[in-house]
């Protein structure tokens, strides 16, 4: 027996499947992409480092940006979520990252960037109830750093992913202003 | 005679080995959905696998209405990832980007700081009184895909209860009236 409820039910079901299987193939079809990025980052200037009263640590940089990301544009692309990063180790700490420049890329043909920025790396002090403390190892003095920078992928449908490019070699002053 | 009157027609020729049927068949597609959402929940190790987008601090990645499927994971949590967390005091989860991670070796744990796309500052202001960072407690699951409009549905659903239990209704009738 057959009612027009059964067939509408039968028919939503169908293309609800059919579109979420579509879905899953356009974003397998990323994984088979192979970009080939170009990136290229550079420190201009390092400013003074300097202890702020409330503890933090903050440092100026002036950074030159160039990138070209075109080919990891995909028709899965919606839009690159682009940032810059200083990135360090310390014993105390691990691994640490600060975010110093981002960008969104809506089109394939903005993806190429050539910035000179200038951005503050800022190091918050750990703060106990009312007290600042500015701990042994949580400061930026002498850090060696890599600048790294990161494009989030952000389909469409699908599955998110994340490549990066990292250019080592960079350190900060050993003493405060 | 039109579906109403067939429909009519099904539950009067109802006998109890049907209703039996038909009271067995219903907890079968309730428990199905259920046994699919606790399962996602220890596949993905978050306590919400989906989630639906409410705010357009993420545009133009996220909009109002999208799903985002989270995924917990071990690898621990860097710069860039999209990541729901809970603040003391709020209801609603958030979903932001991570943009300054510090870890703490001794600890074993994580500080992280996060901002969303379209916001100018970052979340400070969002989090509880005094507080700087997100730690591992905080955080509910990080976001590894992505499905446009669909939230809508439940959008449209908790906002206006009554399409939800005509709905609900109606696909009751329909699991009823049909024979098989």
């Amino acid at each position: 027996m057959y009612s027009w409820i059964l067939r509408v039910n039968t028919v939503l079901t169908l293309s609800v499947t059919v579109l979420a299987a579509l879905c899953a193939v356009a974003s397998m079809t990323d994984g088979l992409h192979r970009p080939s990025p170009a990136v290229e980052l550079k420190v201009l200037n390092v400013g003074p480092l300097e202890r702020l009263r409330n503890g933090d640590d903050r440092i100026a940089l002036t950074l030159s940006i160039k990138a070209d990301l075109e080919s990891v544009f995909t028709w899965n692309t919606k839009q690159l979520f682009v940032f810059v990063a200083a990135e360090y180790w310390s014993p105390e700490e691990g691994f640490n990252q600060i975010s110093l420049w981002d960008t969104i890329i809506e089109k394939k043909e903005n993806a190429k960037i050539d910035q000179q920025i200038k951005s503050k790396m800022l190091r918050k002090a750990t703060r106990v109830g009312y007290f600042t403390y500015p701990f042994q190892g949580k400061d930026l003095r002498g850090r060696d750093f890599n600048l790294t920078m990161y494009w989030n992928v952000m389909p469409i449908s699908g599955a998110f992913f994340t490549d990066k490019a990292v250019v080592p070699g960079f350190q900060l002053p050993i003493s405060y202003n | 005679m039109g579906a109403y009157g067939d429909a009519v027609a099904a539950i009067k020729a109802t006998n109890f080995r049907h209703i039996a049927l038909q009271a067995i068949s219903l907890g079968m597609i309730v428990t199905s959905a259920l046994i699919i959402w606790k399962g996602l929940m220890c596949f993905t190790g978050s306590e919400s696998p989906v989630v639906v987008v409410l705010s357009g601090s993420m545009e133009p990645g996220f909009r109002r209405g999208d799903i985002l499927f989270l995924h917990m994971g071990k690898a621990p949590i860097r710069a860039g990832e999209i990541v729901v967390f809970h603040v003391e005091g709020r209801d609603i989860p958030i979903v932001h980007r991570v943009i300054k991670v510090h870890e703490n070796v001794e600890k074993g744990d994580f500080e992280v700081l996060t901002k969303g796309d379209n916001n100018t500052g970052d979340d400070r202001l969002l989090y509880a009184q005094n507080q700087l960072w997100l730690q591992r407690q905080h955080i509910m699951g990080r976001a590894v895909g992505f499905l446009p409009y669909v939230g809508w549905v439940t959008i449209i659903m908790t906002e206006n209860p009554y399409i939800k239990y005509f709905l609900i209704g109606a696909l009751g009738l329909l699991v009823i009236t049909s024979k098989e």
